[in-house]
């Protein structure tokens, strides 16, 4: 009945809205901020902890769908060590491939699960929640994004 | 006129409902090679041939602006808008049709009320009386009042899982500072059918005067103003087969002669000077400029293509659906369905275990069931349920007993599909 929906709930997606890594509040995280989709009340907060340039932890908190979940999971996963220059760059490779679906340069790696986000325009905002929180975060915005 | 609320529906008098369906072009639809099933009515309904037609009808037959022109086509466009008010007005069985004001919605009404009686009754220190189950349109504009006058803004509680409002301590809470009541009749979120006309007396006894957002029950349910004793009544066009666009207040005369004007411009005036101006009497004092005219007339289409099938019958209709979708449903298991167990409206909302709303509404429009997912504009009830959001079925008269049994077989296929 949904195979059509194979490339959207890829399994390592469904894995990871399930458990999810790097999941809690981060103690000393010196950057956070939390993204918030008005229109179904789904928020997410990222917690970083910067050595200098460098993300030496990061974590996330909150609610919403399997993508919303399993994206920031990955996301921080991928992130953990990578530079301030080097996150700039994995945001505008993932959000490229979101809306178009082709995936720039070699770095995605497992981020590329969500390719198949971009045949879903409606599910784009759950992915990218919690990379708007993540870039808010970085750049010392502590204040709320949302993705409207 | 209107039946009672507890006339029981011969099951030999009900209609054909399944036979109605071909009245609904929009029914035949197939959505992803399935057949549409749209279960998203607390949202919007869809629109029969009758109403579609006279829209329609107006634009090749009638249209004109009204109240102003001499020539035929403008009487015909003004007999065709305020033979609607007239139809409206029976609907509700308003005391005289002037008592009818025509708006773009339930929104739109409760906006109205909020900045003409409530700009010229409230001051500081006064209390907006609203419930904590209340859709954002009859939240936020007292919240722009509250801010504007001083007064202040008071919920009555919602209690347990059944989602009803605490009446326990009612007396309480209708203090000498309340000085409106405003309330949803039917919830759109828990499906909770709230008992208007004992809120309302009990207001009305006190002095307190009563706005009941009906957006949920007019098109739904026998609704007699005068029965419910509101002062007054907003009503949705959209959500019981009108079009988008239009829809109506109801307000007792006394208030509505007692409101200054909302908007300013044509069509409200008696008479106008460069410095000042003279309003005409209501309804027409609320309805400046060109108003939604083909919408009135399709409007009125509606209220007598549901009153053909009979409200008791619709009622009976949506409340045997929600009662079939609440069995099968709980034999499903990790699944949480808000709200009353027993007497409810058309309006199931749930939660799966582990399966975010979301995604279910995502998996459902994929097997061809229009569901709704989120908070339905019911922010700070679900926070104060500790939920995000719900997914939500929404019946109507067209819809069927296999259609909700569908909705089950895709629910267990969405359980199946994401524990994979
Ligand atoms: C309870 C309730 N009140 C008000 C509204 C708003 O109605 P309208 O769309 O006519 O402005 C809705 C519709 O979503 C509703 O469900």
């Amino acid at each position: 009945m949904f195979d059509d929906l194979d490339d959207l709930y890829q399994q390592v997606i469904l894995d990871h809205s399930r458990s999810p890594r790097n999941f809690g509040v981060l103690p000393g995280a010196n950057g956070r901020a939390q993204g918030r989709n008005p229109l179904c009340g789904d928020n997410v907060t990222v917690f970083v902890k910067m050595d200098g340039d460098r993300i030496d932890d990061i974590r996330f908190e909150g609610t919403g769908c399997a993508i919303a979940k399993a994206s920031a999971s990955v996301m921080t996963a991928a992130l953990k060590g990578k530079t301030r220059p080097e996150a700039r760059v994995l945001f505008d490779h993932f959000h490229e491939m979101i809306k178009t679906g082709q995936a720039r340069g070699e770095d995605l790696g497992k981020l590329s699960v969500f390719a198949g986000v971009h045949k879903f325009p409606s599910r784009v905002k759950c992915a990218m929640l919690c990379w708007h929180a993540l870039a808010a975060a970085l750049s010392g915005r502590n204040e709320p994004v949302t993705t409207e | 006129m209107t039946a009672k609320m507890t006339t029981p529906i011969a099951p030999e008098r009900a209609p054909d409902w399944r036979a109605l369906r071909k009245d609904f072009p929009i029914l035949s639809l197939q959505v992803r090679g399935r057949p549409l099933i749209y279960l998203d009515n607390a949202a919007t309904t869809q629109k029969p041939r009758a109403v579609l037609d006279a829209l329609r009808d107006f634009y090749e037959q009638r249209n004109a602006n009204v109240h102003r022109g001499v020539h035929e086509l403008s009487n015909r466009a003004t007999a065709a808008y305020e033979g609607a008010r007239e139809t409206a007005a029976r609907f509700v069985n308003a005391r005289q049709t002037g008592e009818i004001v025509f708006t773009r919605g339930a929104t739109e009404s409760i906006n109205l009320v909020a900045n003409t009686w409530g700009a010229r009754r409230l001051q500081a220190g006064d209390v907006i009386l609203l419930t904590e189950m209340e859709h954002h349109s009859n939240i936020v504009p007292w919240q722009l009042l509250a801010a504007r006058t001083g007064a202040r803004l008071a919920f009555l509680p919602v209690t347990g899982p059944e989602g009803l409002l605490d009446l326990s301590r009612l007396d309480e809470w209708l203090t000498s500072e309340v000085k409106l009541l405003a309330f949803t009749h039917v919830s759109n979120t828990l499906g909770t059918v709230n008992p208007a006309s004992q809120l309302c007396s009990m207001a009305r006894r006190k002095g307190i005067v009563t706005l009941v957002d009906a957006a949920q029950s007019t098109g739904h349910r026998p609704l007699d103003v005068q029965e419910i004793g509101c002062d007054f009544l907003a009503a949705s066009g959209h959500k019981m087969c009108g079009p988008t666009g239009i829809g109506f207040l109801y307000g007792r005369m006394e208030r509505l002669a007692e409101m200054p004007p909302w908007h300013g411009g044509g069509d409200m005036i008696e008479s106008v000077d460069y410095h000042t101006s003279t309003w005409k009497q209501p309804p027409h004092k609320f309805e400046a400029g060109t108003p939604n005219i083909a919408g009135a007339a399709a409007l009125a289409a509606a209220l007598e293509y549901l009153d053909r099938l009979g409200r008791p019958a619709i009622a009976a209709h949506d409340a045997a659906l929600a009662a079939h979708a609440l069995e099968k449903m709980s034999g499903l298991g990790g699944l949480r369905i808000l709200g009353p167990a027993s007497g409810r409206a058309g309006v199931v909302s749930f939660l799966m275990d582990g399966i975010h709303a979301h995604d279910v509404v995502t998996m459902a429009d994929h097997a061809g069931v229009a569901l709704r997912g989120g908070h339905h504009c019911n922010q700070p009830l679900m926070k104060k349920l500790g939920i995000e959001s719900t997914a939500r079925a929404s019946f109507y008269f067209y819809n069927t007993f296999e259609e909700v049994d569908r909705l089950v077989e895709v629910l267990r296929e969405i359980r199946r599909y994401f524990s994979r």
